[in-house]
């Protein structure tokens, strides 16, 4: 295969390593180090892609993250990678790529550049808007157009890595002044991080033919990645962007490890996710050429001028074979030298009316070169074939064939990680661009970053940037003696402003500020004119810079023309703000591994593998796993519910307790706290029995509710609810640490610590007593509410006597490496008993049957205890959290919605939990709504079904029928009545 | 005011647009109004609207300190629906949603409001409870919706997260048909140029630096071009409203917050509603222009900074990974923050203050754009008549004294 | 991404940390002989500055302690982080 475009010899490539890959369905072939752009531009490539709204053809443009137009397609099905950078895509064996948009050759949409007359900025917004409601089906034909390619269809098969990482420094940028910042520090002593997006160190200087000391660019940077390489405290990484820089030196990086193999050949991780927290930053992230705007400046074949040159010197690869340089600066005399340097002749417009020296040697050495001149307009359409080159001052204008425009408009150092810890910037005039101002001390911009050019200075501002974080840091910086340097590339030296060149004689002409969003300087004059004078307006009215390239290419231009066209200077105009990321970032490589199981953690009892045995299904509570229903064969939801009921009632069943909350508060003042936070007393509690309590927050709704056991003198163990738990220790915590320092109790969450087996029913005394027990189980000795210490099944064990089913239940806990041994020895003695597992549902129509609410379910945030008809509950004698409140006016509205109980007409019908009570659901609408369904059931104990409720002044309304409306189920005819169920036996 | 169509454009483009008009005059502020707006944003400018259409007055300023719809309304998820459970705040939300499906053609300038629907997903049993109680409730207040089960939900988006491997599972949602997202952008310039053509003059660049007060009355502001007198003030400066409040002599139940938000990379066509998640916090919609626009809560700290911290970032989108594994391989674009000002209950304050004449509208949390018009047109309601209009009485700053909050976390209340 | 100096741990990254709100609003020693409007202060009304801001934070995922930062909302910077009961630092007023 040929490449018809690879010089013979040069670049940074391994001609001995040939590369296949597929673009837009043609077999192609390049060498290891080319970029995929490179090795399109080697094969003559020179349509990549289509505009997105226009569908002109479009070619590369740059070559790193600044391309606006090379966005491809990267694989297929799963793995695919849409809106890649063709000039950031590391070629390897097997790649295949195609356009985003449309197709390079006859493609179907490109007569929508005939319409472009009607698509001026913002026609959006103007148009579209009939008939009313229209939008949508519009919106069918607008939005297949955008987009630059295609999600993956599968899930993503890769993982990803993620490290944290302590730095003293950080040096975001392995060019010249990055490696100098950080060589000097890592001497010095410093622990240093070196990134550098790019495959290799290095930036610009390996596209350089300067000399540094006695070496070329190339070796220093070898040696010095080297001397780097070989510091134990030095961490490089190449393949790796700082795409974010946060408050308090804390950096993102994502480092690229394997999609830059060939399919076959990637193992590990695809992705690294470093977050680095660095004592010190130095930002060497180096300059992005910009154009200068004229007419058909989109035509391929129009590139930036350091782009010709590093496709040219660094990949062996000569974008053209006549080219026109077009330039208001000395640097892009570097792009003169490399193009005559492989035999292409150049013809060179300078918009600078004196001849600088570069320009000086340049004519010296042959080349043609027009002072005070610009290229006014590109000609051709799929290829450039010539450029129209006219007198800035005079009006004359010639057209000279080529097939290659290199531009350079001057450089806007990348101050985007600056940018983004609102590191100031300022306007520098002779550079025309944003420079960073002072910023925080610890960040430091150094090199092209800082605006600093000429490869000597680059050096010893990149050095001296790495002694001050060293100084910074404590250690003692040893400047290195700077190297002598010959670098025969000029520094762009002095420059003439210039966005836009004057328009050619032939008319006005499409001339673009933003390639990839087909923005115009038309579209910048029209959004002025309409008003949208704000840069934000304009940038939003246009949507220039609104691209994956984040107008990196068009911004400053695009504030250069808005000046010009409200008679104001630059400055004055600004710019948008850079926001993070730099280059974009995949989401995998920030999300890592914290997926499934491990996006949250997933708590089970010692007891789960039991019930998962017995095929119980689950429900998630909070981060538990609680065991939902245990299905037999063929049983459905309700019927199992129904059976584990009444196994509960007529001989045993059994509830796998151990997610309840657990806080165990010890000291002399524990009372005092439970007297604070609980709004019932305390003080009379007895040791070994125990109570019920409601938490308030200080609005005074419910926030938890559980019982609490008074187990010593000064030591109470306090029940939570299973999702209540870590909220309630946490806010218990923080009353103490905040108000109450002076209370001397302590707080330990004993949750894991403890399982609990529930046995519920008429059996499980006789059951806890085969068991094996030292605790006296009379009714006596051992009452309703109350708790004992001792034995059970020969394992140490407390045992608590409250029912929340209205049956006869023991409680027994045991510390949880003993769970499952209890479980399993009372499932194998219990059997005579017809023991039997319940779970979380029959546990909740149970608890409802007896009028018991469920925090959360029943109560939604603004429920009080009055509400809930707890009046009784609250102590008139102290105050507790959240007890003023519940005096406020609102609070005291007889209407409130209060806790009742429901029976629908039809015993059998089950109403549907958050179905609205309504006296006509019939009404027109807005139909009042007298209140909502919490809890319904069909109560296997009561023998109907029957529900819980929230009704407005539902206390006084016991008796009253109302309709239960929900949008499937319909009207279902109701009754009010008091919200308890089941008559539970006395003992 | 030149008006907007598909003709009108044909006919400019003849002459290669030079002749339109600015949308808005950059107007120069008097010294005198009868009624001034501080915060030209999309509330600001719609309330300016509603004053001029509604009311008949029209010697309203905005005062915009910056550029118009620079604060939240450029910074949003644009999210719009009216699924909200309480009757006070369906009824502010549904009007706004009433006042949104009219709002192109009203004021002539396409906001692009495109009724794709939201899902709001419900990960366990007592989310479902939720959902349908919620639903029920939109249903008898006259607002659309539906409870999906997993189908329901797979049916419209085909690529969610339904293998045994997700933590929390998908088990259905609320769906509100109506709901959807708009370009936020347009629909601060389309009221600024509607209200503008009323003779409300929109100003820029004038930061209010105080409220002047005579006998517990607002008698004007002072701003950085000078005093302006007025008869009545209207504050709606979203984050900002306790620093004029401040000004104002004055605290308010609100903390400001930064609120992040993110867009991908965009592609083509994949997503066509909106999908919302609380238990697996994060929501999801793709712009016209082909990017995911995706959002989740707020920041913890207090913070005017406009940014939040990374972590956040990274928590929306192990979120949005979790449920759509296949954008694993996307990238984030772009990520910023704005400053919202929240509220105990999360619903919005407006209404009088202790200041006479003085009236706020704030407290919007992360909620605000989609009531941008229906906001706009209770407040324009106050401002004119002095006393909140039916639809924004239950949101008067009185509530946190008596106790009657409008809780909206309520439905989202966990523990059980 | 903040930085914060627990006062017992040393400096953390703001993810082991979880955040209290306006420090110093101390209980008041009697609600029920306070005004509605005086209970509602206590509750809900916050300081909100734009700039210096006394703030609580809790060591959530490291010591469990809480303590009190000053930090500026506008710029996040963090001028000082004191235990409960201590008094804040003080502040240069320019700073």
């Amino acid at each position: 295969m040929t490449q018809p475009r690879r010089l013979a010899e040069g670049g940074l490539i391994d001609r001995g390593e040939p590369l296949r890959f597929v673009f837009d369905g043609r077999e192609l072939e390049g060498y290891a180090g080319d970029t995929l752009a490179s090795a399109l531009l080697a094969n003559g490539i020179s349509v990549v892609n289509r505009s997105i709204k226009l569908h002109r053809p479009r070619g590369i443009v740059g070559h790193g993250a600044e391309e606006p137009n090379a966005l491809l397609q990267i694989d297929r099905g799963a793995v695919t990678l849409p809106d890649r950078r063709a000039t950031q895509t590391e070629l390897y064996d097997g790649l295949e790529a195609r356009p985003a948009v449309g197709r390079p050759e006859r493609d179907p949409g490109a007569a929508m550049g005939a319409l472009s007359p009607f698509m001026p900025a913002g026609f959006y917004y103007k148009t579209f808007m009939s008939p009313q409601g229209w939008w949508e089906r519009y919106e069918q034909v607008i939005r297949p157009a955008a987009g630059f390619g295609y999600a993956p269809n599968g899930p993503d098969p890769d993982v990803y890595d993620r490290c944290n990482v302590h730095c003293d420094l950080l040096v975001a940028g392995g060019g010249a002044a990055g490696l100098q910042a950080a060589l000097t520090a890592a001497r010095a002593g410093a622990r240093v991080i070196v990134a550098d997006e790019q495959a290799r160190f290095g930036g610009y200087l390996l596209a350089s033919r300067a000399w540094i000391g006695d070496e070329s660019a190339q070796a220093w940077v070898a040696r010095t990645v080297a001397e780097l390489a070989a510091m134990p405290e030095v961490t490089l990484l190449p393949r790796t962007a700082v795409f974010g820089n946060y408050d308090h030196g804390f950096a993102g990086l994502v480092e690229r490890l394997s999609d830059h193999r060939p399919p076959g050949k990637r193992a590990g991780p695809r992705e690294r996710y470093w977050r680095v927290r660095a004592r010190q930053m130095v930002l060497a992230a180096g300059a992005i050429e910009r154009p200068i705007v004229f007419g058909n400046n989109d035509r391929p074949g129009v590139m930036t001028a350091s782009a010709v040159t590093t496709y040219i010197r660094r990949y062996g690869v000569c974008p053209g074979q006549r080219a026109v340089v077009f330039t208001n600066n000395d640097s892009a005399y570097a792009a003169v030298e490399a193009l005559q340097a492989v035999g292409v002749s150049v013809v060179v417009a300078d918009a600078r009316e004196e001849c600088s020296a570069a320009a000086a040697a340049a004519r010296d050495a042959g080349v043609d070169v027009r002072p005070g001149s610009a290229v006014l307009s590109a000609h051709g359409r799929r290829q450039v074939t010539a450029a129209t080159i006219g007198d800035l001052a005079r009006q004359g204008q010639q057209r000279v064939p080529c097939d290659l425009i290199a531009v350079s408009g001057g450089w806007n150092p990348a101050v985007h990680l600056h940018s983004h810890i609102r590191g100031p910037l300022r306007f520098d005039h002779d550079l025309a661009t944003l420079l960073p101002a002072s910023g925080p001390d610890y960040v430091r911009s150094a090199g092209a970053a800082a605006g600093v050019f000429t490869l000597a200075e680059v050096l010893a501002n990149g050095a001296e940037a790495g002694a001050m974080a060293a100084a910074a840091l404590g250690f003692e910086p040893v400047m290195a003696s700077v190297p002598t340097v010959r670098d025969d590339d000029p520094a762009p030296g002095a420059l003439r402003v210039l966005w836009r060149a004057p328009l050619p004689s032939e008319g006005k002409l499409p001339a673009f500020v933003d390639l990839q969003n087909d923005v115009k300087t038309s579209d910048l004059e029209l959004a002025v004119r309409e008003g949208y004078r704000s840069i934000e307006h304009v940038k939003r009215y246009s949507i220039m810079g609104f691209g994956t390239d984040q107008g990196r290419l068009g911004n400053i231009v695009g504030s250069g023309i808005v000046a010009e066209l409200l008679g104001e200077n630059v400055e004055t105009v600004g710019t948008t703000t850079f926001r993070p990321a730099w280059t974009p970032v995949s989401y995998g490589a920030l999300v890592g591994e914290e997926l499934g199981a491990l996006f949250q953690p997933v708590r089970t009892t010692p007891m789960h593998d039991w019930h998962v045995a017995r095929g119980a299904l689950f429900e998630d509570v909070g981060q538990w796993k609680r065991a939902w229903y245990y299905p037999r064969a063929g049983e459905s939801l309700d019927d199992a519910v129904r059976r584990e009921c009444l196994a509960t009632q007529r001989g045993i069943g059994a509830l796998d307790y151990s997610t309840l909350g657990k806080i165990d508060i010890q000291g002399p003042d524990a009372v005092t706290l439970l007297e604070r936070v609980y709004t019932n007393n305390w003080r009379k509690l007895a040791v070994g029995r125990c109570r019920y309590g409601i938490l308030l927050d200080e609005n005074g709704t419910v926030l938890d509710d559980g019982v609490t056991a008074r187990l010593g003198e000064h030591h109470y163990l306090m029940y939570t609810t299973t999702g209540g738990a870590a909220a309630v220790l946490a806010w218990l915590e923080r009353w103490l640490q905040t108000e109450w320092p002076e209370l001397d109790v302590y707080l330990t969450s004993v949750t894991d610590q403890w399982a609990i087996m529930s046995l519920a029913g008429p059996s499980s005394r006789d059951l806890v007593q085969d068991l094996g027990t030292d605790i006296d189980l009379d009714p006596q000795a051992f009452p309703f509410m109350a708790v004992r210490e001792g034995h059970v099944a020969g394992v140490p064990a407390r045992v608590q006597r409250a029912s929340f089913s209205g049956e006869l239940t023991f409680e027994i806990s045991v510390p949880a490496d003993y769970g499952l041994f209890l479980w399993e020895r009372a499932f194998a003695l219990g059997e005579r008993y017809g023991i039997t597992p319940y779970g979380t549902e029959a546990m909740h129509v149970l608890r409802a049957e007896m009028g018991f609410i469920i925090v959360g379910q029943d109560t939604d945030g603004a429920v009080s205890p009055l509400d809930l008809g707890m009046q009784g509950l609250i102590s008139d004698r102290k105050d507790c959290l959240g007890k003023r409140s519940l005096s406020r006016p609102d609070f005291r509205r007889d209407d409130r919605p209060q806790l009742v109980g429901l029976t629908p007409d039809d015993p059998e019908v089950v109403v549907p939990e958050g179905a609205q009570l309504v006296h006509n659901p019939d009404q027109s609408t807005p139909v009042p709504l007298e209140g909502w369904v919490t809890s319904s059931y069909y109560g296997a104990r009561i023998g109907h079904s029957f529900a819980l409720a929230m009704v407005n002044g539902g206390r006084a309304r016991h008796g009253e029928r109302l309709t239960a409306w929900d949008l499937d189920a319909g009207a279902i005819a109701v009754t009010v009545t008091a919200p308890s169920f089941y008559q539970p036996p006395r003992e | 005011m030149q008006r907007y169509s598909a003709l009108n454009i044909a006919r400019h483009a003849a002459s290669g647009h030079r002749h339109w008009e600015p949308a808005w005059r950059q107007a120069a502020p008097r010294r005198r109004y009868r009624v001034l707006i501080v915060g030209g944003g999309g509330h600001g400018l719609a309330t300016a609207y509603y004053l001029a259409k509604e009311h008949g007055i029209t010697d309203v300023a905005v005062l915009e300190k910056g550029w118009i719809g620079g604060g939240n309304t450029a910074r949003n998820t644009t999210i719009v629906r009216s699924n909200y459970l309480w009757s006070a705040s369906a009824a502010l939300y549904e009007k706004s949603m009433k006042l949104w499906e009219g709002l192109s053609a009203d004021i002539n300038f396409n906001v692009m409001f495109s009724q794709r629907g939201v899902l709001n997903l419900g990960h366990t049993l007592q989310d479902m409870r939720d959902i349908r109680r919620r639903v029920n409730a939109n249903r008898l207040n006259g607002i659309d919706g539906e409870v999906l089960d997993q189908a329901g939900v797979k049916a419209r988006v085909p690529f969610i997260n339904t293998s045994s491997d997700i933590r929390f599972p998908v088990l259905g949602a609320s769906w509100q048909p109506r709901a959807g997202i708009a370009r936020h952008d347009a629909v601060a310039w389309g009221f600024a140029r509607a209200a503008d053509s009323l003779g409300v003059d929109v100003v820029e660049n004038c930061e209010v630096t105080g409220i002047r007060r005579e006998n517990g009355a607002v008698v004007g502001v002072d701003t950085s071009r000078g005093p302006i007198d007025a008869d009545r003030v209207g504050v709606v400066v979203a984050g900002h409203a306790g620093v004029l409040a401040d000004m104002a002599g004055f605290r308010l139940p609100i903390e400001s917050h930064p609120l992040q938000a993110l867009v991908s990379e965009p592609i083509k066509p994949i997503l066509d509603t909106v999908v919302m998640s609380n238990a697996i916090h994060v929501y999801v919609s793709q712009s016209d222009k082909g990017e995911l626009v995706i959002g989740a809560g707020i920041d913890a700290y207090n913070g005017y900074g406009q940014r939040g911290s990374f972590q956040t970032i990274e928590h929306f989108l192990a979120a949005l990974v979790e449920l759509y594994p296949i954008f694993s391989r996307m990238r984030l674009l772009r990520h910023w923050g704005g400053i919202v000002d929240t509220c105990p209950d999360a619903s919005p304050i407006i209404g009088k203050t202790p200041v006479g004449g003085l009236f706020f509208n704030c407290g919007w949390g992360t909620g605000g754009f989609k009531a941008t018009p229906g906001s706009g047109w209770v407040f324009a309601h106050t401002l004119a008549t002095g006393e909140p209009h039916p639809i924004n009485a239950p949101f008067g700053l009185d509530r946190f004294e008596t106790g009657a909050l409008v809780d909206e976390h309520g439905a989202a209340a966990v523990a059980h | 991404m903040l930085l914060i100096p627990c006062p017992w741990c040393g400096p953390r990254d703001e993810s082991e940390f979880s955040y209290g709100g306006e420090a110093h609003i101390a209980r008041p020693r009697e609600p029920d002989a306070l005004s509605d409007a005086e209970w509602a202060d206590y509750q809900f009304m916050r300081t909100n500055p734009c700039g210096w801001h006394r703030e609580q934070w809790l060591h959530t995922h490291g010591c469990r302690r809480w303590f009190n930062v000053e930090r500026n909302t506008a710029t996040h910077a963090i001028h000082a982080a004191y235990r409960i009961g201590e008094a804040p630092p003080l502040r240069e007023p320019a700073s």
